[in-house]
């Protein structure tokens, strides 16, 4: 059976061009799909998480029971993760950190939440990857590597592409690369800026004096590159964890966002996060519009209170303040640092995943899902905010995480009104 | 759901004629009924009952008001809101949550609501906002007056008429919406438009042939809102000529001016912006145009509008954040927090252009009152917006806290004060029928049971703020202004009657989308309840 216009839940790019065969509830081949994306659908079954109470395999029911019996008796909760389900989880997600009066954190805070920080202090000046691929005659990659990390970002959005404004596609297009090392985006670039590590916010901070008209000794290629973004007449400049994450981290973000606002008084100049997961966008999109804050959110007083740095992920567990971690959809083991990751091993830990991981290799109860996005429908968020719908292609006998979060909402109120 | 009879009440249905009667209300089935065979007697006497509240304008859901949100956790800090047994908790300053956000009209009163700006591309994420609102039904019109398909169609009306049928319904939208036509669009280069024979840089149409254009296509679409237009030169100083030029070039023809307040505006610049109120005011009175208010409240604010350039000027004009996004082949849009001085002689100037509008516009079912929330003000101002319309002496006091400019506008010669049932006129009467929305604003006999009773008390805003009950589709939801019991409405749709399918040229046109035309409009899953409204 063929599938087309499928959506591919793997990166921030969203692509929603892909085709695949599928024999017997299995992907045989793909079309138009990156290599990342490709290995994804023709290994769907590979590391399939089973039901699991410590350790020893059970059904499904058993274990959302005991996730039930356990979230029921938490002190203070954390619900984490859900850059890769669909916007329908996320919700719910909300929805239990408020009912137990815990806190819920996404893999932003891990990535960009740098970047949302940045842009609470600063403002942000924006576009659609399609405004970039209609209009741009510029491009400044900082601190990202697209070909590795978004590996058809160039092709469908921001560099060959022809569009609206933009006939001469790749031609038409000058791109630069601002990073610490090579990389296989550098070499594609027509000007390749190579920093040592540490300088990015002293670097944007004198392209900003020079787009102000201010006259400062500085390497000669910043000189250049200050003049060709201001000469330009649509510029983007797209940045990675090679900014947010390094030396300076929201800083680094504040200086490039008021570069790209500075640069609008000559020209117009758009700013674009090159987030990762797929639909970490919409946990900031569904954190906000049902609490007013993206990520890092308490809700032990019964309303949501904001404070990365303190009710983030890697804060709460590195301080051992919760005694109960629900991840879903994620990985903390692979990805948080050691002193943070290792305390979930302490405490009773639910994972809520469709797939095994090194999380949920030490967690107490592990619930198998559909996974979103192949054998769930859902919303999920591009990384420049545009909605799509994922598709659903194969069937799972797992409920979703939506599904099983639903149960679980359900269950604990169930349980305090047996109590009451 | 229980049946209801609601007794005692002081009524007024202006749709009805019913202008502050002594009646029963018999609610059966979520509707008004003729006679039902209550249970429940709710006794209200002395109270003044009136058809649930209906907004025509407000920033409720989508991209802007939730890039608002993230942008200004200051703004949250100082307004939590717990969770209750029945309410999810949330914020409630300028920029609710979703939750608090159908609370607080519900509390006073309010039972539909619409958002007004929706870029197409963006519009599922609208639909998940708008499903995360209790208490109200609600519906959001499409914003086309920058879109590139209609600009490079201008001439050709049959194909724009296929093309705006198939957005909205590819949308799932209610109205037409223009923003600053062809001005937005020329921000994708750094320019607006000024006045409405401006060509663009990139483009041939005019503001002037967008506008035509789409009221055009509004009338032969037979939608049941005519075109709701913010026009160009928004907040300029001497804009009024073009305003007065709009009302003239649109005279005779449906069509809806929004947040008119912030078109109405004489003077060369800000130290000599004056009010041109009157004028309008009058060439509104001598056409079918309807209006709403737009009026501006003193204090913190979060500007947000998909007119990019002017929110541009706004934040070179205020040094405060902001926030741009231009939407491919749509539209685009920004936002920037403001505060509106008493002290400041144009807020001051803008605070009394508001009212005089509302009080020199003489018939109430052409003018409607706004905030534009957030943009002006919060939708929570609306009891404080109605003191001040049926209260002179209120008025002038508060008048005589402002700049004195204010006091050089026509608005301390107005004696008039509006009567509670003018009140209900411009707040749901009035907008339900502008809506086409035939089930709401009223309160005969097969009307949609949304039912708000407040108390009589001297202290108009007060009245207003807190209802002393709301009956949503016939159920209590509010009780002495709190909620009690937590409810979903319905999202209102349009009925083409056939179906809509794209000219090839559309799917031709997606080729300047980084979405697929197949992945492009949304499913009726973002709908989980729906109530499709026919045209024609
Ligand atoms: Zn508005």
């Amino acid at each position: 059976m063929k599938f087309e216009h499928v959506v591919c839940p793997l990166c921030g790019c969203l692509c929603d061009d892909l085709e695949l065969i599928v024999e017997r509830n299995e992907v045989i081949s793909t079309k138009n799909a990156c290599a990342l994306s490709r290995s994804m659908f023709l290994n769907l079954n590979a590391d399939l998480a089973k039901p699991l109470i410590e350790g020893k395999e059970t059904g499904i029911e058993a274990c959302v029971d005991k996730a039930i019996g356990i979230i029921s008796k938490a002190d203070y909760p954390l619900v984490y993760g859900l850059a890769s389900t669909e916007s329908n989880a996320q919700r719910k997600a909300v929805e239990l950190a408020e009912l137990l009066g815990g806190a819920i954190d996404s893999t932003s805070s891990i990535c960009h939440g740098p970047t949302v920080l940045g842009v609470q202090m600063m403002g942000e000046v924006t576009c659609t990857l399609g405004t970039i691929m209609n209009q741009a005659d510029l491009v400044v990659f900082w601190g990202s590597n697209p070909v590795d990390a978004h590996p058809r970002h160039l092709t469908r959005y921001s560099l060959t592409p022809r569009g609206l404004f933009t006939p001469r596609g790749r031609k038409g297009r000058r791109m630069i690369v601002v990073d610490v090392r090579e990389t296989k985006s550098s070499k594609l670039a027509d000007r390749f800026i190579q920093l040592k590590p540490g300088t990015d916010f002293e670097a944007l901070s004198s392209l900003r004096a020079l787009i102000k008209g201010e006259k400062i000794d500085i390497d000669p290629e910043l000189k250049e590159l200050a003049e060709e973004m201001k000469s330009c007449e649509f510029g983007a400049l797209l940045f990675g964890q090679g900014l947010t994450m390094s030396n300076g981290k929201n800083m680094n973000v504040n200086a490039a966002l008021a570069l790209v606002r500075d640069l609008n008084q000559h020209t117009k100049f758009a700013i674009l996060p090159m987030r990762g997961h797929y639909n970490v966008t919409g946990a900031d999109m569904v954190f906000t519009w049902q609490t007013g804050y993206p990520f890092a959110i308490d809700f032990s007083l019964g309303y949501p209170r904001y404070g990365p740095g303190e009710f983030s992920v890697v804060d709460l567990l590195s301080r051992k303040e919760v005694d109960v971690a629900l991840i879903i959809a994620s990985d903390p083991v692979s990805s948080l640092p050691a002193q943070a990751s290792s305390y979930l091993s302490e405490i009773d830990t639910i994972v809520i995943d469709p797939n095994r991981s090194m999380t949920s290799e030490i967690a107490r109860v592990v619930i198998p899902t559909a996974r979103a996005g192949i054998s769930a429908e859902g919303t999920a968020y591009r990384m420049d905010g545009v909605p799509i719908r994922l598709k659903k292609v194969l069937k799972s006998p797992y409920p979703s995480d939506y599904e099983v979060l639903c149960k679980i909402v359900n269950g604990v109120i169930d349980g305090r009104s047996k109590d009451s | 759901m229980e049946d209801l009879k609601i007794v005692n009440g002081i009524v007024y249905d202006p749709l009805n004629g019913i202008d502050g009667e002594r009646l029963d209300i018999h609610v059966s089935g979520g509707k008004i009924a003729e006679r039902a065979k209550a249970q429940r007697v709710i006794d209200v006497k002395g109270m003044v009952v009136m058809p649930g509240g209906v907004d025509i304008h407000s920033h409720i859901a989508g991209p802007k008001i939730n890039m608002g949100r993230r942008l200004r956790p200051e703004n949250h800090r100082t307004a939590p809101v717990p969770k209750t047994d029945v309410t999810r908790a949330g914020v409630g300053g300028g920029l609710s949550s979703t939750f608090v956000t159908g609370y607080r009209y519900a509390a006073m009163g309010y039972t539909t609501v619409m958002e007004p700006a929706v870029p197409p591309l963006m519009a599922r994420h609208a639909h998940e906002e708008l499903n995360d609102i209790p208490m109200v039904d609600k519906g959001c019109y499409v914003l086309m007056g920058n879109n590139e398909y209609i600009i490079s169609h201008i001439h050709e009306l049959n194909k724009v008429e296929n093309y705006v049928k198939w957005l909205l319904n590819a949308a799932k939208g209610y109205a037409i919406k223009a923003v600053n036509p062809c001005g937005s669009d020329n921000w994708k280069w750094g320019e607006n438009v000024h006045g409405l024979g401006e060509k663009g840089v990139k483009f041939d149409a005019t503001p002037k042939e967008m506008i035509t254009t789409l009221s055009e296509v509004n009338k032969r679409l037979k939608l049941p809102h005519p075109l709701h237009l913010h026009t160009i030169d928004l907040g300029v100083p001497g804009n009024y000529e073009t305003t007065l030029e709009t009302l003239e070039m649109l005279k005779g023809k449906r069509a809806h001016l929004t947040h008119l307040q912030f078109n109405c505006y004489g003077g060369s610049s800000w130290k000599d912006l004056s009010s041109e109120a009157g004028g309008i005011a009058e060439k509104v009175n001598d056409s079918k145009i309807t209006v709403d208010s737009g009026q501006v409240i003193f204090g913190d604010v979060t500007t947000m509008t998909a007119d990019a350039p002017w929110q541009y000027r706004l934040y070179r004009l205020s040094g405060n954040k902001w926030v741009n996004n231009d939407v491919e082949v749509e539209c685009g849009g920004g936002i920037v927090p403001y505060r509106y001085r008493k002290k400041n002689s144009v807020n001051a100037t803008q605070w009394a252009i508001g009212l005089e509008l509302l009080l020199m516009i003489e018939d109430p079912w052409r003018v409607y009152l706004s905030t534009d929330n957030p943009n002006g003000g919060s939708f929570t101002s609306y009891p404080y917006i109605i003191k001040l319309l049926m209260d002179k002496k209120f008025r002038k006091e508060e008048l005589s806290t402002l700049h004195q400019n204010a006091s050089s506008t026509s608005l301390p010669d107005i004696d008039r004060e509006y009567t509670l049932g003018e009140i209900a006129t411009i707040t749901r009467g009035a907008t339900a029928k502008s809506l086409g929305l035939k089930n709401k604003g009223h309160l005969g006999v097969g009307a949609d049971a949304d039912i708000a009773i407040y108390p009589l008390k001297e202290d108009i805003a007060k009245m207003f703020s807190k209802a002393s009950y709301v009956i949503k589709d016939g159920d209590l939801v509010v009780g002495k202004g709190k909620i009690i019991s937590e409810k979903y409405g319905k999202t209102f749709m349009l009925d083409f009657k056939e179906k809509v399918e794209p000219d090839p040229d559309v799917r031709e046109f997606f080729k300047y989308y980084t979405v697929d035309i197949e992945n492009y409009p949304v499913e009726m899953a973002y709908l989980p309840r729906y109530e499709a409204i026919k045209c024609g």
